[in-house]
């Protein structure tokens, strides 16, 4: 090539200068664009899980230095002692996920269909606790829930806390330290990552297939429950999935507002790693944790069938 | 429900002073309208008009502000739209996008308790001929496609009337003119009311029995199509309707059953039966001709055009070939641009922009309207749709 640009005729040597280069620029330019990505995800993800991984397998002590043994018997071990806090993480987490639906829908309905010019400034508020620190948000839960306050006074009035004490939810008198405290900081923590996906779907459906199934003798609440919720159904996914994933492995809010008794996983994963300073099991604990997410996410998203979902 | 749509053998629908106001804005005035059972009723109108709204009172998705809606002997005002006989074709379609065809057609009969739908369902997929697409999803058929879903979801209900929202809108010109055909086989075929709402003029006179054209959220005319072209009561309607060369003329007197009026000297003859206004001496009025009944003649042959025809003289400003026709613009003193389709049979060649010619035509295709409206009226709603 370089004895044909060096010996000109004097009209061929500009076709293959202009024309080969881009070729070759054209070939590789996808892979740098795609360089700070994949470095990312290298620096980021692939290091810290294969780190992580190697570590779930190692034996030894903090004064011995631990050593990669392929000691697998760690998992077992976590598993059979900690499958206690991993059932009450996924009990928690449901039971949030379940209550910001409940909660999210119809406000996510209201948003989109209904606020009008009071749209923006719902949505604001819902954005709003952002603001603040995740940390002092919960804590102030805790001075809400606390013992004599005005919520638990009201709910001992009202004899709920009769119902929910027989149920198990709450002990006595006492909200602060039980399970309802712990799924009620869940669901007021993760409530706005809910109503979001929820009200975007929502918003996207045209106004038009509500006209059109009234139309067809629907009243509203077959509307509703043939027309408006099916086509929400990818809100209703997404918002579930950020609203679990996070909450089962969240460890805050069991531990500012729960007790002994509620410890979640993420409680058991961060003492193993901060305070018994047990690696191998902090790390295998973490990778059943992701492998149980991952397997229950796949299934929920098979069942609910929402690739079909336009 | 499905009693009160069996019970009613079918019926007129009849509007009586319905009228619908956004705040300070009225969309439609008062407004009274019977359609009678069984004809494909058409409302016609440029963009903004009305006509949308007054389709929807009578699907119960907008509320009237005044007035009454009737299903033969059935006040529906106050029905909610799920308990009204009447279905709709909407403008855009609105198909289910999270059901398959089937069940988008379905959809009407399943609300109303019907079980078995499976035979209703294929009967009616066969008569929009979309059998074979019955498992697909709405976004993978085609415009026209779609477009027959939408009738045939809204049709398989019997309806005692079906409402179409600007059907057609969104389909390209040459599916257009054949789902006209369609739409007008499909109504002879099921014998139900069709309403049918569009801006297109010559949509609405091809497959309308009657055209009631709407202006401003009123009913200008309402009439058979070739009743609308021919005897046009408003400056809208004449103008809205296919083109008129209309001319500002002074009445002179009465002679039998024809009006003499004046304009710009020329003496004008009109049937006093076509004028819109009373004709009285000295008094305004509007004197209008279509283009295609005027001929021309170029004015060294004016000795030839037959007694007794109105004429006008001027001269040709422009002209175009059409093809089947040619259209020349003729500068007159009466009327400055006149307009005349003349038939490509035996051409004139003398007949260029710039030469003086004779236009005349038979007085009885002359037609009289108010002088006081706006001579433009309807001009530039015409031309947009």
């Amino acid at each position: 090539m370089s004895t044909l640009t060096e010996a000109p005729p004097p009209l061929t040597p500009p076709a293959p200068e202009t024309k080969k280069p881009p070729r070759k620029r054209g070939r590789w330019t996808p892979y740098w664009l795609l360089l700070p990505g994949i470095l990312w995800l290298v620096v980021f993800f692939a290091a810290p899980m294969i780190y992580q991984a190697s570590t779930s397998v190692q034996t030894g002590s903090l004064e011995e230095g631990y050593k990669v043994t392929w000691h697998f018997a760690t998992y077992w071990d976590a598993l059979s002692e900690y499958w206690p806090q991993f059932l009450r993480s996924v009990a928690y987490a449901a039971s949030a996920t379940v209550l910001c639906l409940v909660l999210g829908y119809p406000l996510a309905y209201l948003i989109a269909f209904r606020a009008g010019r009071w749209r923006n400034l719902i949505m604001i508020l819902v954005i709003a606790p952002f603001f603040t620190s995740f940390l002092i948000r919960t804590l102030a839960w805790k001075t809400i829930l606390a013992d004599g306050g005005p919520v638990v006074g009201a709910l001992n009035t009202l004899h709920v806390l009769d119902v929910t004490s027989w149920l198990g939810w709450t002990a006595g008198d006492r909200v602060l330290a039980t399970p309802l405290a712990v799924v009620c900081g869940l669901t007021y923590n993760f409530l706005p990552f809910m109503i979001l996906p929820l009200y975007t779907s929502l918003e996207r459906i045209d106004g038009r297939l509500h006209e059109a199934a009234r139309d067809l003798y629907a009243k509203p609440s077959t509307v509703f429950r043939k027309v408006t919720f099916p086509l929400s159904m990818p809100g209703v996914v997404s918002g579930t999935l950020l609203t679990f994933i996070p909450a089962t492995g969240d460890y805050v809010n069991a531990s500012l507002l729960g007790s002994a008794d509620t410890g979640m996983i993420g409680n058991v994963i961060q003492s193993q790693f901060l305070r018994v300073l047990d690696y191998p099991t902090a790390a295998a604990l973490s990778f059943i944790l992701m492998a149980a997410i991952l397997a229950m996410v796949t299934v929920y998203i098979r069942k609910s069938g929402t690739e079909d979902l336009v | 429900m499905t009693n009160t749509t069996k019970t009613q053998p079918g019926g007129d629908v009849r509007l009586a002073g319905i009228s619908k106001t956004y705040g300070s804005f009225t969309a439609v005035h008062p407004l009274d309208l019977t359609i009678p059972q069984g004809s494909f009723f058409a409302l016609l109108g440029a963009s903004g008009c009305g006509k949308t709204t007054t389709l929807r009172m009578i699907a119960g998705l907008e509320e009237p502000s005044g007035g009454t809606v009737h299903l033969g002997d059935q006040d529906v005002t106050a029905l909610p739209p799920y308990k009204r006989p009447v279905n709709t074709v909407f403008q855009s379609y609105a198909l289910f996008p999270h059901l398959d065809i089937f069940e988008n057609v379905a959809f009407g009969l399943r609300r109303r308790g019907i079980k078995s739908v499976k035979k209703q369902v294929e009967e009616m997929l066969d008569l929009v001929q979309l059998g074979e697409q019955a498992r697909k999803k709405p976004h993978q058929l085609s415009g026209g496609q779609q477009q027959r879903v939408a009738v045939a979801r809204a049709l398989i209900n019997h309806p005692k009337v079906l409402l179409l929202d600007e059907p057609l809108g969104a389909l390209d010109l040459k599916l257009r003119r054949q789902m006209q055909l369609e739409l007008k086989r499909i109504q002879t075929e099921v014998g139900i009311t069709f309403v049918h709402v569009t801006h297109d003029q010559e949509e609405a006179m091809t497959m309308a029995d009657r055209v009631a054209v709407m202006n401003a959220g009123r009913v200008e005319q309402l009439g058979a199509p070739a009743d609308l072209y021919e005897n046009p009561q408003t400056t809208f309607v004449a103008n809205f309707l296919g083109t008129s060369n209309l001319i500002q003329a002074e009445v002179d007197s009465r002679s039998g059953d024809d009006v003499v009026v004046r304009a710009a000297g020329d003496k004008l003859l009109l049937p006093a039966s076509r004028c819109a206004v009373p004709a009285q001496a000295g008094g305004k009025v509007l004197v209008g001709v279509r283009p295609e009944k005027v001929g021309l003649t170029h004015a060294d042959e004016a000795g030839s055009i037959p007694e007794g025809r109105n004429r006008i003289t001027g001269r040709i400003g422009n002209s175009s070939f059409i093809g089947v026709s040619t259209q020349y613009v003729v500068d007159c003193a009466a009327c400055p641009d006149f307009e005349v389709y003349a038939q490509n049979i035996d051409r004139d060649a003398r007949l260029v922009p710039g030469a003086d010619v004779v236009l005349h035509w038979n007085p009885a295709h002359t037609f009289g309207l108010d002088a006081a409206q706006d001579i433009d009226a309807g001009v530039a709603e015409g031309e947009a749709a």
